[in-house]
């Protein structure tokens, strides 16, 4: 739905040219939830802002519903931004005008009559949960709230496409939580396509079926949201998905830590489980069988993308030959890695 | 105070209001979109053209520059040409409004510059025109800006019209230098200032209900 061919743009500042997106190729299939993540300063809201061209790309396609948005004229791209809706990380409604009058917005400037206003707002307050607030000012409404009258503005138009600049960025755990599950239905519901641009693994987490990683203007890595999480190839990456699983050195191991091994090390290992694994008695199993003994440093259990998903840090005690055997035992059955060792 | 002193103040605070709002009603009606052509053109705004920006820029500084006093006998040509006379009340109105235009382009320009720039890109990501943005998002989001500096601009030109009695303009303040100063009328003098005190109360205060009134960000 969304393609991004050599995707360029170069800013010029003071002199020197800063190149703040570099060929980057993008596909977001139809009907899926698109995260790109990246720091900030990475370029992410460069690349949002290029897809519907509130950003003109210095060189390179954005193809979007299999139309090449660059070669458009002013005319013709104003048509297709109406299939292009998008929120905003500070919403962006316009204070002088209630909920209602903000859903208008975009209708009134396609010049839709009273009547056509009416019968597309009133059903996208009941999908936002504003049925009451319709005759609200922005000022008199929670983040929340806000976040989800730009949602139903950005929906007013019928867009085959959502764009979403940190939409979440400005507001609290649980709110976040509502306005992802809030667009989660409406990708489901209206098979809208989204591409969402975030800085927190979280959304990626809850929502994604794909993501990207963008890292001073270039994509270095792209994968679906699950093998993302077991498999990531960059250091980046590894550190979105331990950020995303709150991974933090236990202090007291902290100071022993070694990345070598030495004579009486013992292993620490990160054994990320999916699915089955979670449920499965694997850790006891191992200890019985070898004889070994674990230390459990760190444990969660994450949903990403309605799977269960574990994280275990563990340090393995017992004779080698032991340890070397349950490790090899764990690795049949789940992902584990020897991050260091403790002496 | 005698009949004729109520009946000369009378007459001045009609001609003091009728300069006022002639002038300050032609100056917004051209000041505002001046002030618009100024904020758009902008490097970076909706339809900048750095050329125009500062021509405009100049021009608008320049007027701005020269003392009302002197643009006030300086453009008797023009107040002639365009009302067919350079004395008078309704003469007086011509340099008035042309001394008023840039002010309320500027004070036009400031208060649009105080819409957020993510408005005018959420405008843009719908499809909005240009004329759009202007009229849909940039005037009726700065309306309380734009009321609070009428309001100045009102109670400026209620100043500066007492300055129009140097070209027979009449008026509260020319009223005050004829009788209270240059005839010793103490009475005429005070009522003068009086009545200008209470004039510019009163527009204020209804400015700034008016004001409040479109104010929907409290």
């Amino acid at each position: 739905m969304i393609e991004l061919k050599n995707l360029t743009k170069v800013f010029k500042a003071g002199g020197k040219e800063v190149k703040a997106l570099d060929s980057i190729n993008l596909s977001v299939p139809e009907g899926s939830i698109y995260g790109v993540i990246g720091s900030s300063g990475a370029g992410k809201s460069t690349l949002i802002r290029c897809v519907n061209l509130l950003e003109r790309p210095s060189s390179g396609q954005v193809v979007v519903d299999g139309q090449d948005l660059t070669t458009l004229t002013e005319k013709g791209l104003r048509q297709a931004r109406h299939n292009i809706g998008m929120i905003f990380q500070h919403f962006n409604l316009l204070s002088s005008r209630t909920v209602y009058q903000n859903i208008a917005l975009p209708l009134e400037l396609a010049g839709a009559s009273k009547d056509e206003i009416e019968t597309a707002v009133s059903p996208l307050l009941e999908l936002t949960g504003l049925q009451d607030k319709r005759d609200s000012y922005p000022s008199q409404l929670s983040g929340g709230q806000k976040q989800r009258v730009a949602i139903a503005r950005a929906l007013a138009s019928k867009p085959k496409v959502l764009l979403c600049d940190e939409a979440t960025s400005a507001l609290d755990p649980q709110t976040t939580r509502s306005i992802l599950a809030l667009l989660k239905d409406i990708n489901r519901e209206l098979k809208i396509t989204v591409l969402i641009i975030t800085h927190e693994m979280d959304v990626v987490k809850t929502i994604c079926d794909r993501v990207a990683i963008l890292s001073y203007g270039q994509l270095i890595e792209e994968n679906e949201v699950e093998a993302f999480f077991l498999n990531p190839q960059t250091d980046l990456a590894r550190e979105f998905v331990r950020s995303a699983i709150h991974e933090k050195p236990v202090a007291e191991v902290e100071s022993r830590y070694q990345p070598e091994p030495s004579e009486g090390s013992r292993p620490v290992v990160r054994i990320t489980f999916v699915g089955q694994g979670v449920v499965d008695p694997l850790i006891t199993r191992a200890a019985k069988q070898f004889g070994t003994d674990f230390v459990i440093l760190q444990a969660d259990i994450e949903t990403v993308q309605g799977k269960s998903m574990g994280f275990l840090m563990v340090e393995i005690l017992g004779e080698e030959s032991e340890v070397e055997a349950s490790m090899k035992f764990l690795k049949e059955n789940v992902q584990l890695e020897v991050v260091g060792y403790v002496s | 105070m005698s009949a004729d002193s109520w009946l000369l103040l009378g007459k001045a605070l009609w001609e003091t209001i009728y300069m006022t709002a002639v002038s300050g009603g032609l100056s917004f009606l051209f000041g505002i979109p001046l002030g618009v052509l100024l904020y758009i053109t902008k490097p970076g705004r909706i339809k900048e053209n750095p050329a125009l920006n500062s021509v405009l820029g100049a021009i608008v500084n320049a007027t701005r520059s020269v003392p009302f006093i002197i643009l006030l006998v300086a453009i008797i040509p023009l107040t002639r040409l365009l009302v067919g006379t350079s004395i008078g009340t309704t003469a007086a109105i011509v340099p008035l409004t042309l001394a008023a235009i840039p002010f309320v382009a500027r004070i036009a320009e400031g208060a649009i510059n105080e819409v957020p720039s993510g408005l005018v890109e959420a405008a843009q990501s719908m499809g909005a025109t240009p004329l759009q943005i202007v009229s849909r998002v940039l005037l009726p989001e700065a309306r309380p800006g734009l009321i609070n500096g009428m309001t100045i601009t009102l109670v400026t030109l209620v100043s500066y019209s007492a300055m129009a009695g140097a070209i027979g303009g009449g008026g509260l303040g020319d009223l005050g230098i004829r009788y209270g100063y240059q005839r010793f009328d103490g009475v005429i003098m005070l009522a003068t200032v009086v009545i200008l005190i209470v004039l510019v109360q009163l527009i204020q205060s209804a400015g700034d209900r008016l004001q409040n009134y479109y104010d929907r960000t409290r």
